[in-house]
């Protein structure tokens, strides 16, 4: 088992009393077996994340997912194996040290047969399931070989299979019944084998309702709560999701998604549409990100509201397009030449994607200009059970439209106006050039110093973003941003529980920052901030704005480990008050 | 916009071919407006970067709406435009490096879908605004600044290529016949899918082709300009690629099909699709 009994934390959310991770890894049916363990796992009253990653190819090549089943809510995927479930003997070499000391490896014996040890059972899944007449039920028979091992509750398993396959279709009640055989043969056999693990809690079922969804879905679903009408995409991974997602539910009266011939024609379609009075926005990656930043130069300039998301991946170039990071912060924060400054959200877990989604659409229209969102890889495609959002907390900025004479000056006032809508009053030219208070254009030194001001004085009305502030008193405080905020909140409770005076910094929103986070900032005589890049780029943009920072970097398409991160902080914190200067 | 506006200090040169196509396209937005009792505001020009782009500050009387963004992207902004409410009239205005060379890449997209936009190119086959550099339709061997030992490359041909992208309205004129302009324009607004009106519109200052245009006599020039012959079908694509490879400019429309639009086609799918609520679609991941 995963180490367990960390002590009560000290804060609202615990570390798991008890865990239990799987992998899955192999070419074929990986995904499937994650989806299927976490969805049953989250049905049964679990807490469940799921970790996905992929090469970039459409078939095949080597593939992990891991489930991380949890009594409590999980906050990261889990450093390392309770179970190892291996397709294939690559898989299985790959993947065995990843194993905790009294772990169990269940391998394909029908593909391989591993030099016996004392942590392996062979189990031949395709055969099983062939004989229980149904080809495709080999993940069902890995499954049910994972229940009797962690005294996972069989009976889950079932009741998903039924659910799932029951479609009302002809031959409905063959598939379940072959699934629901492969179960009891794979769990058969575990019994059989003599292995197990130290015994799963029973779940603790949670007293909210709960929905399962990534994060990239939470971020489509928030941003359709922002009252989103518009999208325009280009398949990258991995954003592709959310395209996909929009053109299957972005539909209907007044609404509409369009996969255009680039990310290029995508940022100027939601250019165009957010002036012409849609709510607009596109999902891209870094290699996206770069096509759009003269755009996003335009959008700023001209005052247009527009979201790009930017679902991160390895860089530069196409670097890693399947690997998670965190090394577009300085691109998504300044993406065009000139004078700018995106405002840039960066949830850091499913359930902040869905809020960040509708918070993007609102900013764009509260202070009329584009807004980032940045998330990543990992957190894309992370699968987890979160409370049902409340809507009834987001409520859709509404576009204001100007409704005067003819002759308004958009532009002319250093506080934001309405803004005109083609076929009514107010004829003006959104300009990408330096322009006067119609948007005609201008090279008056005072309209540039006049624009400049504006621009950059608006930001000031996205003051809002959510955070957080906890053992403020410590002059040393550590503060993630993006998807390693899990990873990096589980190495503080374990840190706070050694006696680690280390305080706990947040922000959702990296630009503006909260003013209460600035302040706290401020104050600090050291902010450690665990990021996935080299260049530390986090901590360099705070350093460059008067705070002492300094980054833990990490930049191997992967994500952070917990217990990594415990080490590099504790060690972090020594240099520091060794005296030694920080870089 | 510039009459009322004096810190707007941008000038076409004299004689600039641009003045005509400005007045055309002013008229023909009136016609429009008048025809389908429209304000002149629910029109949208969208320019790009070039001279041809100033014409959103300079046009005259009731005023359009206007964006005047970077280079080479108003198709990808008109597109965004059109699609947020397909009653906008929405136009394009570019010049033949804003259109042909940087933004061309927009062409194709845009005539697959035969969105519903107008298109106005101002072609002076040259880069004016950043002084007399060659342009996609600048004829091989040229002189200019960028070509000093002549221009290597072979010229665009613009209407071949319009054919060959499946744009679905192709007209051709120059810009010293404004009022035949303005009715050519015209035709393209009321065209039901992605238009061009291409237009030989002089640079006075770098390629003054007003004489070869429009012939001289005394010079002993043949005009280029010849209007597209009355038996001309512009339904037979076989007969405007002729007139699209035929030496000279013709005036008049070379192609016209009718078929769907992507509105037209958005619109059927819009009375299938059923639009959800948030609480709906969430309602979905339900554990």
């Amino acid at each position: 088992m995963a180490p367990d009994s960390l002590g009560p934390g000290t804060m609202e959310e615990h570390l798991g009393k008890t865990d239990l991770v799987v992998r899955f890894a192999g070419e074929a049916g990986v995904v499937t077996s994650a989806e299927s363990l976490a969805a049953t796992a989250a049905q049964a009253g679990y807490h469940v994340q799921t970790y996905a990653t992929f090469p970039s190819q459409i078939l095949g090549g080597p593939v992990h997912t891991q489930v991380h089943i949890s009594t409590s809510p999980t906050l990261s995927d889990g450093d390392d194996v309770d179970v190892l479930v291996a397709f294939s003997e690559e898989a299985f070499n790959s993947h065995k040290d990843a194993l905790v000391t009294d772990g169990v490896i269940i391998y394909n014996s029908g593909e391989f047969d591993p030099p016996g040890d004392s942590h392996s059972f062979g189990l031949p899944f395709d055969e099983i399931a062939k004989e229980v007449g149904n080809a495709r039920a080999s993940n069902m028979v890995v499954l049910g070989a994972i229940a009797p091992l962690a005294n996972f509750p069989l009976e889950a398993l079932k009741d998903y299979v039924t659910r799932r396959f029951t479609r009302g279709r002809p031959g409905d009640e063959q598939i379940v019944n072959a699934n629901s055989q492969a179960l009891d043969r794979g769990a058969t056999a575990a019994h059989n084998s003599g292995f197990h693990l130290t015994e799963l809690d029973p779940p603790i079922r949670p007293d909210y309702e709960q929905i399962m969804i990534s994060g990239n879905a939470a971020i489509a679903v928030g941003a359709v709560q922002g009252g989103l009408d518009f999208y325009a995409g280009y398949p990258i991974s991995p954003a592709t999701t959310i395209l996909v997602w929009m053109e299957h539910n972005l539909v209907g009266e007044g609404r509409f998604t369009y996969q255009v011939a680039s990310e290029i024609e995508a940022i100027g379609a939601i250019i165009g549409a957010g002036y012409n009075g849609s709510k607009s926005m596109t999902a891209t990656s870094g290699p996206g990100v770069a096509l759009m930043s003269e755009g996003l130069g335009f959008a700023w300039m001209a005052e247009i509201p527009c979201v790009v998301v930017d679902v991160q991946r390895g860089g530069p170039a196409t670097g890693l397009p399947t690997k998670t990071e965190q090394s577009d912060l300085f691109a998504c924060m300044y993406p065009a030449h000139g004078d700018a400054r995106m405002p840039v959200i960066a949830p850091g877990t499913v359930e902040e994607c869905f809020y960040a989604g509708a918070l993007a659409v609102n900013w764009a229209e509260r202070y009329q200009g584009p807004v980032m969102l940045m998330t990543e890889m990992q957190q894309a495609e992370r699968s987890q059970n979160i409370p049902k959002p409340d809507l009834s907390k987001v409520i859709a900025t509404p576009r204001e439209v100007y409704k005067g004479a003819n002759g308004y000056q958009r532009y002319e006032s250093d506080e934001l106006g309405p803004m005109p809508l083609p076929g009514g009053p107010g004829a003006y030219v959104a300009n990408a050039s330096e322009h006067d208070g119609m948007g005609d254009s201008t090279h008056l030194p005072i309209r540039h110093v006049r624009g400049m001001e504006r621009r950059f004085g608006k930001l000031k009305l996205l003051n809002d973003g959510p955070y957080e502030i906890e053992n403020a008193d410590a002059g040393i405080a550590v503060m993630p941003w993006g998807g390693s905020k899990g990873t990096v909140r589980e190495a503080y409770l374990r840190l706070r529980d050694e006696g680690v005076d280390l305080g706990w910094l947040y922000a959702m929103t990296l630009h503006p920052l909260p003013d209460a986070i600035s302040k706290e900032l401020a104050g600090k005589e050291l902010v450690i901030v665990p990021e996935l890049n080299y260049q530390g780029q986090w901590s360099r943009l705070l350093r460059s704005d008067g705070y002492r920072a300094t980054s833990i970097t990490q930049y191997t398409g992967l994500p952070f480990k917990v217990r990594d991160l415990v080490d590099q902080i504790k060690q972090a914190i020594e240099i520091h008050r060794g005296g030694k200067v920080l870089v | 916009m510039s009459a009322r506006n004096p810190e707007y200090d941008f000038k076409w040169c004299p004689g600039c071919g641009d003045f005509g196509v400005r007045r055309a396209l002013e008229w023909a937005m009136q016609e429009h407006a008048e025809k389908t009792e429209t304000p002149m505001s629910n029109s949208v020009i969208i320019a790009g970067i070039g001279c041809s782009g100033n014409l959103v500050h300079l046009v005259e009387g009731d005023q359009p709406f206007g964006v005047h963004g970077i280079h080479g992207r108003s198709l990808p902004v008109a597109f965004g435009v059109k699609q947020a409410r397909p009653e906008t009239n929405t136009i394009v205005v570019a010049g033949d490096g804003d259109f042909l060379s940087i933004g061309a890449e927009h062409i194709g997209p845009a005539a697959q879908r035969n969105v519903d936009i107008t298109c106005v190119i101002m072609d002076n086959g040259v880069y004016g605004l950043t002084k007399g550099q060659a342009s996609p339709t600048t004829i091989f061997g040229t002189l200019t600044s960028s070509t000093p030992f002549g221009k290597l490359e072979a010229s665009v041909k613009p209407f071949e290529q319009y054919l060959a992208h499946g744009v679905s309205f192709i007209g051709s004129h120059y810009s010293s016949r404004p009022r035949d302009l303005a009715r050519l324009i015209g035709e393209a607004m009321d065209h039901k899918g992605f238009s061009i009106v291409h237009v030989q519109s002089p640079c006075t200052t770098y390629n003054d082709t007003f004489d070869l245009l429009k012939g001289n006599k005394k010079a002993g020039i043949a005009p280029l300009v010849y209007d597209v012959p009355e038996d001309h079908d512009p339904s037979d694509k076989n007969a405007a690629e002729a007139v699209a490879r035929a030496p000279g400019v013709p005036l008049g429309v070379i192609y016209r099909e009718e078929r769907p639009t992507l509105e037209d086609l958005q619109e059927d799918l819009r009375k299938k699709a059923r639009s959800r609520t948030a609480e709906e679609m969430i309602a979905t991941y339900s554990i």
